[in-house]
């Protein structure tokens, strides 16, 4: 036992922690990033999801972020298995998932060494690992948890080993189910979070499954909680700045989700894929009781052909996917663009070409988004840049799809797709509703496609209005909807599509700048980089520097005035999470430099020399590299 | 923009449809093909109904058969290549109130559109489905298709196609979930008639592989069993179709199947010649996708805004709590 508790005390915070007659100081921060990692299925990511819900009630902001391993079940104690959840915890409002990580609790050495590769831990990080292993009967184990643990102390991580499956014994037969529970009950007690609190949550957590496993969980919580007080020489406290007004605590995907509910649409056709379905999983769960269907569909091509035939017939449909069911989707997108059928498209972006990486974030779908599907294609694309924007885009996207009857992409990505951030609870508005189907008889003589020969709209015609019978076809048609032979009629249609975009463009505003209106530098993003860019320039302008930045969420059209802001910046540059090409690679000049994808279209469309930098390491850029990207680009050398 | 008027909710008169109320224009098809005599079947069929135009939708792929509902005066939907079933299926899903046909060819059917097949029988929305099996491409100019006989020399098969042609009421049959399957020729009118009436009446997805012929490309494909009536099997039962006496003099070649009877049903469809016409199976007891999802039902502003706030109530943090909790530590 004494060889299990406190093999290494903590060493430089030393004079921090301030131990008061079995009274522990708590040390004030004003943020931390805490990390619980197991093998999958040992309930790392519960206990992480608890944690942050627990903060978020106490008036903490926080960001946490799901680490996923790829597949299902990795061999358990594997470098590649980490599953669990990072969580960011500050006394203000938290908009990314920040840089490296200040704690960890391990369930093994193992999944601990992957993250500890990945680069993703701070030098002195705190590590709570489970001791179990040293005492374990393959001779093989132990030597490789004694190494691992050695290298890492040895490394000046502060290593705290912590027999959690003996203590979790004490209250429960299976300690492999729970131990989560235990750890959730230490993480309390470190972070000064509220026992009872806990409690609830855990009691919401388990609600379906009843008192019977509620109350094991509870007993495992505070065991957790009083072992850490008794054995743990530190603690912590991160203030809470408190909330003022509702707020809701969710994820990406179930934002999009509840968008879809708000936005009065009644059917999302679907196939699985990561990392989008979860959206899926919590619609299917709650549409059906606002008269709403999830249609599992046989294939992506029929998810997005029968989200098109609803929409068709009147009511906007939406379907959800990710890159490579995108890349399904892209010739029935042509034909919405072409019939000119509302259709609001999402796509939760992932590391790509091909199968790339299903749970890793990437913004390399731009382009595609833009310009996907045969022959001159104009679609909508907007891009939400956090958890909140994820609700309201959608329903934004169903209203101009309605309104311009245009095919409009969200792009969200898998990095907002699983992180978690509180956001005001929306107000209903009934503007949010898609209108009931439109019945009304079309007044004689009227075209199905009477384009405006100013911005190209025409009144839809839906199924069951009299007097508006034709037959609507992706082969190039006139205003009358049948099949153009002439080249001239042609040509009509296509200004006519491309027209809308334009009329849209005149309703949106120019986005604002974050920082001054002027400066040395503007970094440009776009999607879920905002807050970790905005992070990187707020605290650089309160160090002097003269930078500021620019987030697009209309990526198609691009509001006016861009390239009055760019042009009184002496440098621009993009942030995003698609490849570009390094002017260090020797091969690498101007004549082949690959740009990313925002900062190739601001070229060509603003004849604005904009630089980019990009990181596509499947995680979400940090606003530390950020940082970095910004002081090289204001002071080289 | 989109506001909903009730003018059109209520007729207080019945109105009378004439064929020419669901004629368009002149159909494009070569002389001599089969999809005109289908075309007029249907517009017989859509009369004899008073099927009202603007609640009738005619969903198509791509192909020679596609351009079908561009010559109905309804409204049609004629989309992308192999895709009809899923168009219409979302137009079924929304709006159960619309009758909803489909023709697909045997290309857009069976071979760049199998997947959706093979899921629309198991689905059974309530459709009627139209396959025109000429058994070659034609709007692409002739290249093997799918059910094209072993041996045809197409432009991609020069010297003959490689495989067995897949048969499509076989496959339809062994689909979970059938619940009408049935087979005409187009050269037989009154039965087509009679299978495409019978057809719309079932609930549910009536799946009719229609043997069409192309003048164009293989004008004498069908030519034995247009020459020779005993080269016809034809399906006469009282749930089925009833054979008229005149057709009897010169189709005598007669079985009296019960549709109920999948077995036999099974059976039937795996004979190649003489060909069977009729209906091979009939289920009217296979739940529609679109009653199982409880398509249709209106839903109100406050019916929405209820379940959205009680999902709201399930993920809300309340600053009373927030501050309480605050204090507390």
């Amino acid at each position: 036992m004494n060889k299990m508790t406190l093999v290494k005390p903590l060493r430089d915070a030393a004079q921090q922690v301030r131990p008061a007659a079995g009274e522990k100081a708590a040390v004030t921060l004003s943020e931390h990033i805490i990390e619980i990692i197991s093998d999958s299925g040992e309930g790392a990511q519960r206990c992480g999801q608890s944690l942050g819900a627990i903060a978020a009630k106490m008036g903490n902001g926080i960001w946490t972020v799901e680490i996923i391993p790829a597949e299902i079940r990795p061999p358990a104690r594997s470098v590649a298995g980490a599953s669990g959840n990072r969580i960011r915890l500050g006394t203000r409002r938290v908009t990314n998932g920040g840089d490296e990580t200040d704690l960890v609790v391990a369930f093994n050495e193992q999944v601990l060494l992957g993250r500890v590769r990945s680069g993703d831990l701070k030098s002195d990080c705190i590590i709570l690992l489970e001791s179990m292993w040293r005492e374990n009967s393959d001779p093989t184990v132990v030597a490789s948890y004694v190494e691992t643990h050695d290298q890492l102390v040895a490394a000046g991580y502060r290593v705290y080993e912590i027999p959690m499956e003996r203590e979790c014994r004490k209250h429960v037969a299976d300690a492999r189910r729970g131990k989560n529970m235990f750890a959730l009950g230490m993480l309390c007690n470190l972070y000064s979070l509220d026992l009872q609190l806990a409690r609830d949550q855990i009691a919401l957590t388990f609600g379906k499954k009843g008192a019977s496993v509620i109350a094991p969980n509870v007993k495992l919580l505070d065991a957790g909680y009083e072992w850490a007080d008794a054995n743990l020489d530190f603690k912590f406290r991160i203030p809470a700045s408190g909330v003022t007004e509702p707020q809701i605590v969710v994820n990406g995907n179930t934002a999009l989700a509840l968008g879809i509910l708000a936005s009065g649409m009644e059917v999302c056709a679907m196939y699985p894929i990561t990392p989008a379905t979860s959206a899926s999983h919590y619609l299917s769960d709650v549409f059906e009781k606002v008269g709403g269907v999830v249609h599992q569909a046989e294939d992506e091509i029929a998810a997005c052909t029968f989200a098109i035939g609803a929409s068709y017939a009147g009511k906007c449909t939406v379907t959800i996917t990710s890159g490579p069911g995108y890349s399904l989707k892209q010739e029935a997108i042509g034909l919405a663009v072409m019939g000119e059928i509302p259709l609001v498209v999402v796509n939760v972006q992932r590391g790509g070409p091909s199968t790339g990486q299903p749970t890793k974030a990437e913004q390399g779908d731009l382009l595609t988004a833009m310009f996907g599907s045969h022959g001159d294609a104009p679609k909508v694309v907007i891009a939400p840049s956090s958890i909140e924007d994820c609700f309201y885009s959608i329903i934004t996207a169903r209203k101009i799809a309605e309104t311009f009857n245009m095919v409009v992409v969200v792009l969200s990505d898998a990095g907002l797709a699983t992180s978690q951030q509180p956001f005001p609870r929306p107000r209903f508005s009934d503007a949010w509703l898609a209108p009931p189907v439109n019945q009304s008889t079309v007044p004689t003589g009227l075209e199905p496609y009477a384009w405006d020969e100013a911005t190209g709209l025409a009144r839809r015609f839906v199924p069951g209005q009299p007097g508006g019978v034709h037959t609507l076809t992706g082969l190039a048609h006139d205003r009358l909807s049948h099949v153009a032979y002439d080249a001239e009629i042609n040509e009509q249609s296509i200004r006519a599509r491309s027209l809308k975009l334009a009329a849209l463009q005149k309703t949106l505003k120019t986005p604002p700048v974050f920082g001054g209106e002027t400066g040395d530098l503007l970094v440009l993003g776009w999607g879920s980089t905002k807050g970790a860019i905005e992070e990187a320039v707020e605290d650089l302008r309160a160090e002097g520097c003269k930078v500021s930045s620019l987030h697009l969420t209309f990526l198609q059209p691009l509001p006016s005035g861009i390239k009055e802001i760019m042009q009184r910046f002496k440098q621009v540059i993009t942030v995003e999470g698609n490849w570009c090409d390094t002017p260090q690679d020797n091969i690498i000049d101007e004549a082949n430099r690959r740009y990313s994808a925002l900062a190739m279209l601001l070229r060509s469309r603003y004849l604005v020399d904009v630089d980019c930098w990009s990181e596509v390491k499947g995680q979400p850029i940090k606003p530390s590299s950020i940082r970095r990207v910004i002081l090289e680009k204001l002071r080289p050398n | 923009m989109n506001i909903a008027t009730t003018d059109c909710l209520l007729r207080m008169y019945d109105e009378q449809h004439e064929l020419e109320d669901y004629e368009s224009g002149v159909p494009r098809w070569c002389t001599g093909c089969g999809d005109n005599a289908i075309l007029a079947a249907v517009q017989r069929l859509c009369r004899d109904e008073n099927l009202r135009p603007e609640k009738t939708v005619f969903v198509s792929g791509i192909g020679c058969s596609s351009r079908f509902p561009h010559y109905m005066k309804t409204y049609g939907f004629h989309g992308i290549h192999g895709r009809a079933l899923p168009v219409a299926e979302g137009i079924k899903m929304a709006r159960p109130d619309l009758n909803v046909f489909v023709n697909t060819g045997d290309g857009d059917c069976c071979s760049i559109g199998a997947a959706h097949w093979i899921h629309a029988i198991r689905y059974n929305m309530n459709m009627t489905v139209m396959l025109h099996d000429n058994q070659i491409y034609g709007l692409t100019k002739m290249q093997a298709s799918p059910t094209s006989p072993r041996g045809l020399k197409s432009n991609t098969t020069p010297r003959g196609s490689y495989l067995e042609p897949l048969q499509p009421l076989t496959i339809t049959l062994g689909v979970q979930n059938v619940s009408f399957v049935a087979q005409a020729v187009d050269w037989i009118p009154e039965v087509l008639y009679d299978i495409l009436s019978a057809a719309f009446h079932h609930k549910g997805l009536s799946f009719v592989r229609i043997l069409q012929r192309c003048p164009e490309w293989l004008p004498k494909l069908y030519e034995p069993w247009v020459q020779d009536p005993q080269k016809i099997l034809l399906l006469n039962h009282e749930q089925g179709i009833q054979v008229s006496p005149n057709l009897a003099k010169v189709y005598r070649n007669l079985e009296s199947h019960d549709p109920s009877n999948m077995n036999r049903a099974r059976e039937i469809s795996s004979v190649l010649d003489p060909i069977p016409v009729g209906i091979l199976y009939r289920n009217p007891d296979v739940p529609c996708y679109e009653d199982l999802r409880h398509a249709g039902q209106p839903r109100s502003r406050n019916f929405i805004k209820a379940g959205l706030e009680a999902e709201f109530d399930k993920f809300t943090v309340w600053p009373q709590e927030a501050e309480r909790r605050g204090q507390a530590v």
